[in-house]
């Protein structure tokens, strides 16, 4: 028995079985792995490092300290009571004359996101400078531009001393950096994004529950009709999910506009005078409309498919027991169907927070999302930052809704048409 | 599903408004997607239904925004509109890229999902988090991401940056429907077709390949729409030069509303329509082998 256990079993040629099985198991995780490799690789280059590189410029603020290295040591030393030492204003003097133009065109961009006007100084500083020829400077630079003598503008730097700041974030959910680096709350009339905020969540909401209370009827009609029916019916689910996203779009605005299919039936039966015809679109009504139809297959898709496990047989047992079937279906049909409307609302809701297209299309100035401000910021404005600011925010609720839908659903289970 | 014989008349009315209900959902899917159809054969430049249309006169519909679409030229076209074939360019372009894209997507999806289809495949969950991702970030935030990242590469304004980019938007899809297929197929097969002497190659495009082609093509037509339909990232990384469809009914719809982007429109209808089909036929082809196999 002892001798049994001790000598091991061999193969045939002669290795220890164990050894073997675990060779064998150790090349088939090495070819299941090399065979997933590639697109790793491949997502991990072409989209991960990117995205995460923007992420990074929401807090990045090297580029000042580059083109203003020794000013910014001098800075840190500075009381910041009073105007700056002679030192410091010739150290910037030889910054701005030496630097490179495209270097401290970005570095003066920068400047005039903490103060408004560093970019008009800098690149009248920048021209006027040349013909300056030896100290002392500081008087010489208040007489080229009276801002160099004003103490505000100086304070204002105190926001870039660092390589790293959280000014961006502080944007994107209206406050900032006053000149002692004190967190305050933005200008009444630039506090925009808070609201922006509010309404892409309120939007997202809306369209969630309205994606459930028309989804919900259809995803059990099909779920409960025989396959013949209910296959014919589930292309009317499948054919917007398989139409362009724009085509859907132009069609909504046809229809939507105020000379469009829908006012103008409204006027011929006779509901509204011609007059008023009814705005619907180019606002948040249009936003809502439109980004509802768009959505819904994604809130029917699950629902069906969780629907369609549930037996029926509950629901007799319960109608048989005497339950009113308004009861019965609340009571017990309702409660199983809980994991298709987690998945539907997380999926539904995850879509529309970062939705842009079609809002940008339909929404007028009031229906936009956050989807919007980022592409203002990345297309129109250049301020980078903010742009990466706002995505990350962005990006970070959708990983967090994101795993909680892996949580509750499992990521393996997303089922396509 | 009739209704029983013992209902109650509260209950029949019940189930009939139910069902109105659903029709009318179903209408509220299905109406705005056809709405686009009749309107496309409009006679004037007008987005709505002339009242001629509505009493079907042949005088009010006509084909002149589809040749203006094809870039064909009557002269008393031209006085009215303006005739350019950018339409055709953008044709172009989005099959150029859409299957560029579609062909990197497939080969490099359809190879992971079999990879994260065995058995011993370690971290499987992470990296199907990973492979999935850009299926669920906000395009916005890919289209920004990428601009800048490819911009650095110089490529920003060329076919290769796009085709990268769309690939990478196609991928999961291909993985989740080619991993679909996969979790009903029977590994025994390999292990017969390898004992017969058939090497890896051999095994994969005889005995794996055919059973799970319908997977990879289904892969393969929805990473072609994901990359045929995307306009976000077309919009920041495309120059002036990689217009494709979807781009151009962006600044159709923007700047000069022409019934052109109806006709346009119409075509993708019928092109969805064509796909959905196959998408149809090919799930129900998967599903009927499965069914013999059990």
């Amino acid at each position: 028995m002892n001798q049994a256990a001790k000598a091991e079993i061999l193969t045939t040629d002669g290795i220890p079985l164990k050894v073997s099985l675990r060779r064998a198991e150790r090349i088939n995780k090495f070819r299941a792995f090399a065979l997933v490799l590639p697109l790793t690789l491949f997502i991990i280059i072409t989209f991960v490092i990117p995205i995460i590189a923007m992420l990074t410029r929401s807090v990045d603020d090297k580029q000042i300290n580059t083109v203003f290295p020794k000013t910014f040591e001098l800075y840190k030393q500075w009381d910041r009571k009073e105007l700056p030492t002679e030192e410091m204003y010739a150290t910037m003097f030889g910054e701005i004359v030496n630097a490179d133009k495209r270097a401290i065109g970005k570095a003066s961009t920068r400047m005039n996101y903490s103060k408004s006007g560093w970019k008009s100084l800098i690149k009248k500083s920048k021209r006027k400078f040349k013909k300056i020829k030896e100290g002392p400077y500081k008087e010489q630079m208040i007489a080229v531009d009276k801002r160099w003598g004003e103490i505000g503008f100086w304070k204002a730097l105190g926001e870039m001393a660092d390589p790293i700041t959280f000014g961006y974030f502080l944007n994107a959910v209206d406050l900032k950096y006053d000149s002692n680096k004190e967190i305050i709350r933005q200008p009444e009339n630039r506090r925009i994004y808070n609201y922006t905020w509010y309404k892409t969540v309120k939007i997202s909401v809306l369209v969630t529950l309205f994606c459930l209370i028309l989804g919900y009827p259809i995803a059990y009609l099909l779920a409960t009709l025989p396959l013949k029916y209910s296959n014919l019916l589930m292309i009317f689910v499948l054919l917007p999910f398989w139409t362009s996203l724009l085509v859907r779009t132009v069609s909504w605005i046809i229809i939507l506009m105020k000379k469009g299919v829908f006012n103008s039936i409204l006027v011929w039966a006779g509901i509204i005078a011609d007059e008023n015809r009814m705005q619907l679109i180019y606002n948040e009504t249009g936003t809502l409309i439109a980004m509802t139809q768009i959505l819904l297959p994604f809130m029917v898709l699950p629902l069906y498919a969780v629907m369609k496990t549930i037996s029926p047989t509950y629901m007799r047992a319960a109608l048989n027991l005497g339950a009113h079937p308004m009861h019965a279906f609340y009571r017990i049909y309702m409660p199983q169907t809980v994991p298709g409307i987690s998945a539907g609302g997380l999926l539904v809701f995850v879509l529309a927070i970062g939705y842009f297209i079609t809002p940008e299309l339909v929404g007028g100035a009031d229906g936009q999302l956050i989807g919007h401000w980022i592409a203002y910021h990345l297309k129109s404005t250049l301020n980078w930052g903010l742009c990466a600011a706002l995505g990350t925010i962005l990006l970070v609720v959708m990983l967090a809704l994101y795993w909680v839908y892996n949580k509750v659903v499992g990521i393996e289970n997303i089922k396509l048409g | 599903m009739a209704l029983p014989t013992y209902t109650t008349t509260g209950q029949r009315i019940g189930y009939y408004t139910y069902l109105f209900y659903c029709g009318l959902v179903f209408f509220f899917l299905i109406a705005p997607i056809f709405m686009i159809v009749p309107l496309s054969f409009n006679q004037s430049p007008f987005f709505g239904f002339t009242p001629e249309m509505l009493r079907f006169e042949p005088e009010a519909f006509s084909l002149r925004w589809y040749r203006q679409m094809l870039g064909i030229c009557r002269p008393d076209d031209i006085i009215t509109t303006v005739c350019t074939n950018k339409w055709m360019i953008g044709t172009k372009n989005s099959f150029i890229i859409g299957l560029a894209a579609t062909f990197l997507a497939t080969a490099l999806g359809t190879t992971a999902a079999l990879g994260l289809s065995r058995p011993h495949m370690p971290f499987k969950g992470t990296l199907m988090a990973l492979l999935i991702s850009p299926m669920i970030v906000p395009l916005i935030i890919t289209a920004a991401g990428i601009f800048f990242f490819y911009a650095k590469f110089g490529l920003v304004g060329t076919y290769t940056g796009l085709i990268l980019a769309h690939t990478a938007l196609g991928t999961p899809f291909v993985v989740i429907t080619v991993t679909a297929t996969l979790t009903g197929f029977d590994t025994n097969l390999i292990r017969a077709s390898q004992s017969l002497g058939a090497d890896t190659m051999r095994t994969f495009f005889k005995v794996i390949m055919p059973l799970i082609l319908p997977g990879v093509i289904s892969g393969a037509l929805f990473a072609f729409i994901t990359s045929f339909d995307e306009v976000v990232v077309v919009l920041f990384l495309g120059s002036v030069e990689q217009q494709t469809i979807p781009r151009q009914m962006w600044s159709g719809i923007r700047q000069e509303i022409s019934p052109v982007i109806l006709c346009m429109a119409t075509c993708l209808v019928i092109l969805s329509i064509f796909l959905l089909t196959t998408v149809e036929l090919l799930r129900r082809r998967a599903e009927r082998l499965r069914g013999i196999r059990l």
